[in-house]
């Protein structure tokens, strides 16, 4: 037999909810949902595991600060040593306040911008890249529940998905 | 939920109190600092520290009356509780005040009335002084011309006037929210939604007030020490301070009466959200702080300087201390999100955190007020446990005297369903 994916439609997130946790506790595997916006405790339910990103962010974030003190002192400490507010140090330590700002601005730069492309390339949502979706009416006002058969086996899904309020439930064969 | 004092919390806060006071009076016995000006500075030091925890909280809760945020609803009644220390707070300010305007102590160089005539006439005993180069007048050695400048905003008439002025619209204010609270639990339906319509607009009316206040206060109360200098983001920095402090004595009250067994619709997502509020407003005030080095380091100009100049001087370990314990210790510890779900964790950042803000405005009175001559024995740290003792037997007690959840409020459904 095929394989099949099974998309149920909800109209609400808590009756979303709901079914979700039903379904699980009924033994399924929920494969993802697609949802207008974020739908809060669903993670938990579908056995999502935790974003990683935040690591991601720090990280980048830290490299931002390295990158940023280690070419500040390059250009202003060793390669053309300068003058700052008047206080001819010319050591990276006493002239750090000077430097501050911009290893700040440096820092929430790279953690901003390294963590949004990390997110498009991991989500494969880059510009240009084909939608994923499968059924435009989850960017608007439904939820599409997407369940495989790959993943379930020996599972009646089609009974536990009766009785849940979906709005429909389609069948495709992949 | 009705809360109870229970005995052993009023014991122990009795017991700092009590501890605290001995430590404190053998410390003023064995002040023997001009005018007892180290007891002052110290009662200064708390006093002022307490009341911004009380005013904090004031401020928070009437920004959270003016957004209506819904899921502060829940835990309103503990920021009603820490502002219930507002009025002692007070008294001790208006003791510190008075005692300064009636020559006491000299922590406020400026109330001396002698550094404002460039001349004097000497008669004996007796000395008057004048603006003018009368007949006998000589040169007047106290006169100081940059506080003289300073006459139209320093002078104890305009001075009194402010300070009753701030102490009047807070306490009113205070009073007008916890009475208005109080009076919701009783209503349903139109009335309870115009009553709380009428805290959003009240609390914008005291932000409007706040703003102005909080600055003028900190000017008047902890830069005029140093009436010399002067810095245009001061205020905020005291201000930022006083929030984060509150922020901290708030999560701490909760998660102690959580673990009471009281509050229990409060959950991790609550607990969460005030733990973003300390990390938030601790890197506030890392910023200010380090706005307001960073701009008098760069400009190096002399008359700013000395500011830093003392505590770099004489206050260097405590300097630093209280850069690491208020914005790195926070930074590092509660930035991940399991860090501000765990509630031993949040109890011990904070309460380091918490001394870390006492210790900031240590260093805002002391350097001005006894330079070098400063010390960290009983008196400092008896008088902080005595004022800490009265702040927790304040709080909890104003807690007994209402129900620990609002019973109506239009967001407290809101409140009670929290997730994030």
């Amino acid at each position: 037999m095929a394989n099949k994916v099974i998309y149920a439609v909800y109209d609400d997130p808590e009756v979303l909810k709901s079914a979700a946790r039903k379904l699980v506790s009924g033994g399924v595997r929920v494969r993802d949902v697609f949802s207008p916006f974020p739908v809060h405790g669903l993670d938990p339910i579908i056995g999502v595991k935790r974003t990683r990103l935040g690591i991601v962010s720090f990280m980048f974030g830290l490299g931002g600060l390295s990158l940023a003190i280690l070419g500040m002192s390059y250009f202003m400490i060793w390669d053309w040593p300068m003058n700052i507010g008047g206080k001819p140090s010319f050591s990276l330590y006493e002239n750090l306040p000077a430097f501050v700002p911009v290893a700040f601005e440096f820092t929430v730069l790279c953690a901003a911008h390294g963590m949004a492309i990390t997110y498009l390339i991991r989500n494969k949502t880059l510009p240009g890249m084909p939608a994923r979706n499968p059924d435009p009416r989850s960017t608007d006002d439904k939820f599409v529940m997407e369940l495989r058969t790959e993943d379930n086996h020996g599972v009646e899904i089609a009974d536990l998905l009766q009785g849940t309020h979906a709005l429909e439930i389609n069948e495709r064969q992949y | 939920m009705e809360f109870t004092f229970s005995k052993r919390a009023r014991t122990i806060s009795l017991a700092l109190i009590v501890v605290g006071a001995v430590a404190a009076i053998v410390g003023i016995l064995g002040d023997h600092t001009d005018h007892h000006q180290r007891s002052w500075a110290n009662l200064l030091i708390n006093g002022f520290f307490f009341f911004g925890i009380a005013l904090g909280t004031l401020f928070f809760l009437a920004l959270q009356n003016a957004t209506e945020t819904a899921w502060t609803v829940l835990v309103k009644r503990v920021y009603e509780g820490i502002i219930g220390y507002l009025p002692i707070g007070a008294v001790v300010m208006l003791i510190v005040l008075a005692a300064g305007s009636m020559h006491l102590h000299h922590l406020w160089h400026w109330m001396d009335s002698s550094l404002y005539h460039e001349y004097m006439v000497v008669n004996g005993d007796e000395v008057t002084y004048t603006d003018e180069a009368i007949e006998g007048a000589v040169a007047n050695p106290n006169f100081d011309s940059l506080i003289a400048n300073k006459a139209a905003y320093l002078n104890q008439g305009f001075f009194w006037v402010r300070n009753i002025a701030y102490l009047a619209v807070f306490l009113l204010f205070a009073r007008w929210f916890r009475s208005k609270s109080l009076e919701m639990d009783k209503l349903t339906g139109d009335s309870l939604v115009r009553t709380h319509l009428l805290t959003y607009r009240r609390g914008a009316l005291f932000l409007v007030f706040f703003a102005v206040f909080s600055s003028t206060m900190a000017w008047d109360w902890i830069m005029s020490i140093d009436a010399h200098w002067f810095s245009t983001l001061f205020g905020w920095y005291v201000f930022s301070g006083m929030w984060v402090s509150a922020m901290i004595t708030a999560i701490i009250l909760v998660l102690y009466l959580k673990r009471k067994g009281y509050l229990p619709q409060v959950n991790n997502s609550h607990i969460h959200d005030m733990g973003k509020w300390v990390f938030a407003i601790s890197f506030l005030w890392s910023y200010l702080w380090f706005s307001q080095f960073m701009l008098i380091w760069y400009s190096n100009i002399p008359e700013e300087v000395t500011y830093f100049q003392t505590r770099w001087e004489h206050y260097k370990v405590l300097f630093w201390l209280v850069f690491v314990i208020n914005f790195l210790l926070p930074m590092v510890l509660l930035m991940s999100r399991d860090a501000k779900r765990n509630p031993r964790f949040l109890i011990a950042v904070g309460s380091i955190i918490f001394v870390g803000h006492w210790l900031d405005v240590f260093l805002m009175v002391t350097p001005g007020t006894l330079g070098d001559h400063w010390e960290l024995g009983y008196l400092e740290v008896g008088m902080f446990l005595a004022f800490l003792g009265l702040l927790m037997y304040s709080v909890l007690n104003t807690l007994t005297k209402a129900p620990l959840t609002p019973v109506n409020h239009p967001y407290l459904d809101e409140s009670v369903h929290h997730s994030i």
